[in-house]
């Protein structure tokens, strides 16, 4: 069966470049660029993961716009990760009520 | 179980999102034993959506390897990061394990820790979400359209909500970092709407516009030197 060739191929592939770095990678990290590099990394990713997309994970532009305003806003005051998950979606959802979408 | 804990809002998440993939795959002609399979052993949202579309396309193997390297590139420098963040106790073994499952939330709440990480941790990070991705798909395939319009909706903006989460507390302690999310924000914003840069596929813009926005930062605003290389 040609799909479970295209499966074991996906996962393989998959794991491979999650797999090689960290194991090929053990010891600290010396140079001071690399290590600020690294530091970033996982805000900027995040950031560009993101933005734009956040925009077009609901039904409408505008309840998710208005769902990422209230997760920065909570974000901004620290509160879990739950909380502000659960928060932006409760936003979506009541904003989209009101457009009676 | 610390990691346990820190892993309920991905698995929350990873429920409304891999339920969608099953809906997708069912009505794309999947068993939902072959979706769940595919959950199960690639662990990526992304990655899977695109890998659904070759696979319906007969695409060439290499087509497939190409596609899959592009959009996962970026956990080639989640794990990087992550190799740094992991503590003494991460032998080879666990890291062979631990890479199983570095999907862009577990490597985020591994990082946001402000400590290194042990690999009893990551275990109890990693083990709900992946059960949690592999049984979503499962319902999903099942039952189309069972969750109302609405609610899937609304839990569509949950992971990002996540993001929002881990990466605003520390924007708002550090300027660099608020610097640097800006400009990453501006670079993607940029890959995503001018003439040309639209031509470059995601996997390939995120893996750009996270190497230069940290390339940058790093650059202007290097961590102090005994930091570690630790969130701090």
């Amino acid at each position: 069966m040609k799909i479970y060739s295209y499966i074991i191929l996906m996962a393989a592939t998959t794991y491979l470049i999650r797999m090689l770095p960290l194991v090929l990678f053990q010891k600290p990290i010396k140079s001071r660029f690399v290590k600020s590099f690294l530091y970033y990394v996982p805000y900027t990713c995040l950031t560009v993961m993101t933005i734009p997309a956040i925009f077009s994970s609901t039904r409408s532009v505008v309840s998710a716009a208005i769902g990422f305003a209230v997760a920065l806003v909570l974000g901004f005051y620290k509160k879990s990760l739950p909380v502000v998950a659960a928060a932006a979606c409760a936003a979506v959802f009541i904003t989209e009520r009101f457009m009676s979408l | 179980m610390e990691g346990a804990k820190d892993s309920i809002a991905i698995v929350i998440g990873y429920f409304s999102v891999s339920f969608t993939f099953g809906i997708v795959a069912a009505q794309a002609g999947i068993s939902p034993a072959l979706a769940t399979l595919m959950s199960l052993t690639n662990v990526t949202s992304a990655g899977q959506f695109a890998g659904l579309n070759l696979i319906l396309a007969q695409s060439t193997y290499i087509e497939m390897f190409l596609t899959q390297l592009i959009i996962n590139l970026r956990y080639g420098l989640m794990s990087l990061s992550l190799s740094q963040h992991l503590d003494k106790k991460a032998t080879t073994g666990k890291r062979l394990l631990i890479a199983f499952a570095n999907t862009d939330e577990i490597f985020a709440v591994s990082v946001s820790k402000p400590h290194k990480v042990s690999p009893s941790y990551m275990a109890g990070l990693e083990i709900f979400p992946v059960i949690s991705w592999a049984a979503g798909t499962f319902f999903g395939a099942f039952a189309n359209n069972l969750l109302p319009a609405a609610v899937s909706s609304a839990l569509g903006i949950a992971l990002y909500g996540m993001f929002v989460a881990i990466v605003m507390p520390v924007a708002r302690e550090k300027r660099s970092v608020a610097i640097a999310a800006i400009l990453a924000a501006a670079l993607s914003l940029a890959f995503h709407y001018l003439p040309l840069l639209t031509k470059v596929s995601s996997g390939f813009s995120i893996i750009i516009c996270t190497v230069a926005a940290s390339a940058l930062a790093a650059w202007f605003f290097p961590i102090p030197e005994d930091d570690g290389g630790d969130a701090s």
